[in-house]
């Protein structure tokens, strides 16, 4: 296996298009990736020779749609890591998983009195679901600090962890500043002081090998689209032993043994957490998506994102004006900035002129933003199929910005 | 044509460098914060109204080029104007940037404000323009705060 970022960016048809009459340059993948030509090919054929419902057929395309659905779990297990495949729940995206685990898991166990620790860079997805699950239980949310750099304060993390913290959920890498979290030390000491731990991927499992019993989580949420793959799908994987003590977060078709009037016996995992008919062909999607992320060296992609980052932002620090949000010592990803003559939204609407598409706004994680005292950032974010051409083209850009509003 | 051509003419420039009635007022008869959720732009928008007439108005908040630009020209645009006739600036400039009026053809008092009218062409930030007025009207309305969602 190999990797090479021009020979599999000829394979995302969409990038070979031109935007406002420039070569489009991608550097929003933090918010969602483009498809490969296997991906969009997959989706292609299952609607158009092979689509039919899960679970229920007894007719022939049913039953091949059924194992290739199935199939698709057992992938994911093993891209993940999982014990196995009954701990893979397929769900829309990281937002769904994780109000499935604060629903069901924080919903059940509970109490007034407890604590959730989530970490003062999470997405708005970790924290708003811990936030109504808080209300309804009576328990308390607090906030694990940064410094200045954008790092976790460990040690104070290790003394918010009393017996009272039931729950401690943290973003792997953070999509507002590329910070990368110690996780797996986070989990230990989670585990250690009696707290399940839920760690938001979605912004990981893009950009890192994934091994969440080497990780040492006992919930772990990504999202299909920020991977190459189809919108609309994403994974949770939950220990079984957890999954198995947890309660349906939605009734319906397919989640259940029996139903009667009198009392519904359900499912076990992870059927029990997939209600209804669900994305059948966004799942059969992400399988051939993660056989193309199987099909090259991952580790040497990650060196090459770690690179076009570190080159991203030694050329924007050569950038008049420009100040990076977020200096963490390890990072991966993605780069936050903001310009002094410039507000985000402006960078972003030059730089759109020049064909380059880039974040710019809160990223939903508007205490980050507070944290570091700015409205906004503008953001470049990366994936395997970017190169140094589109560095060159984004500081170009923001060239052209300092030209205008300076 | 492009973002630097429509939206980011000279005028537009220069407000936002140099923004005129950008200050908090001590006492003002009317005041509204206007949020847009979405990018975290803020505007607050102080107005001193005797009988019927706006006397003084000026704005704070941090934004973008154009809601800090449109939020400046709105300021000179209805200072001196009467509560009706900056309803009518406020309902006209709305159409122009909904592409409900055509701002060549039909009359209208909108003045230089025709300069946003690029805007309308770039649907994200046709919010970053308004900002200002809705909350200006949401002043006039004595409305606690007003928000583009």
């Amino acid at each position: 296996m190999s990797f090479d970022a021009l020979t599999l960016r000829q394979r995302f048809p969409v990038l070979s298009r031109r935007v406002r009459g420039k070569e489009f340059v991608y550097l929003d993948n933090a918010a969602t990736t483009h498809k490969p030509d296997v991906v969009i090919e997959a989706l292609r054929r299952f609607y158009a020779e092979e689509y039919a419902t899960v679970h229920r057929g007894v007719y022939f395309l049913s039953e091949q749609a059924t194992h290739a659905y199935e199939q698709v779990r057992v992938k994911a297990a093993r891209f993940l890591g999982a014990a196995r495949p009954e701990e893979i729940v397929f769900v829309r995206g990281t937002t769904e998983a994780l109000n499935l685990v604060a629903y069901s898991w924080g919903g059940t166990f509970l109490k007034r009195g407890d604590t959730v620790l989530v970490s003062a860079m999470e997405h708005h997805s970790n924290i708003v679901p811990w936030q109504l699950v808080c209300e309804r239980s009576g328990a308390r949310l607090e906030v694990i600090p940064m410094s200045d750099r954008g790092e976790l304060m460990m040690e104070e993390f290790e003394r918010q962890l009393t017996s009272s913290v039931k729950i401690v959920a943290v973003t792997q890498l953070s999509n507002a500043l590329g910070t990368l979290n110690p996780v797996r030390e986070i989990c230990a000491l989670a585990r250690r002081a009696g707290a399940v731990s839920v760690v938001d991927g979605a912004q990981g499992a893009p950009h890192l090998a994934v091994d969440v019993r080497e990780m040492g989580c006992d919930f772990y949420a990504c999202s299909g689209h920020k991977m190459y793959g189809p919108s609309g799908i994403g994974l949770l994987y939950g220990r079984h032993e957890l999954l198995e003590k947890m309660p349906p977060w939605q009734g319906g078709g397919d989640m259940i043994d029996s139903v009667r009037f009198e009392k519904t016996e359900y499912a076990a995992p992870p059927r029990r957490f997939e209600a209804g008919t669900p994305a059948i062909a966004p799942v059969i999607g992400l399988g051939a998506t993660l056989d193309f992320l199987a099909s090259f060296d991952r580790v040497a992609a990650e060196a090459h994102e770690r690179q076009l980052l570190e080159e991203t932002e030694k050329r924007l620090r050569a950038v008049q004006g420009l100040r990076i949000i977020g200096t963490a010592r390890r990072k991966a990803g993605a780069v936050s900035f903001v310009m002094e003559n410039a507000h985000p939204h402006d960078i972003a609407a030059v730089a759109d002129e020049e064909g380059v598409a880039l974040r710019a706004g809160h990223h939903c994680a508007q205490p980050v933003m507070a944290r570091f005292g700015v409205p906004a950032t503008a953001r470049a974010s990366f994936a395997i199929y970017n190169t140094v051409a589109d560095v060159e083209a984004l500081v170009a850009a923001l060239h052209k910005v300092n030209r205008i509003f300076s | 044509m492009g973002a630097s051509d429509d939206l980011y003419q000279q005028v537009i420039l220069d407000h936002n460098r140099r923004p005129r009635n950008f200050r908090p007022m001590a006492t003002p008869t009317h005041v509204c914060p206007g949020r847009n959720p979405l990018c975290g732009d803020h505007v607050n928008i102080y107005l001193e109204v005797r009988g019927e007439r706006i006397e003084d108005v000026s704005f704070e908040g941090s934004g973008c080029a154009i809601s800090k630009a449109s939020s400046s020209m709105m300021t000179e645009a209805v200072k001196g104007k009467t509560v009706a006739e900056a309803r009518q600036l406020f309902s006209e400039f709305r159409a122009m940037l909904m592409g409900e009026l055509d701002t060549g053809r039909v009359p209208h008092g909108l003045g230089k404000l025709t300069i946003f009218k690029g805007v309308r062409e770039y649907s994200s930030r046709i919010k970053c323009a308004g900002l200002a007025w809705h909350a200006l009207v949401g002043a006039l309305d004595s409305q606690k705060q007003i928000s583009t969602e």
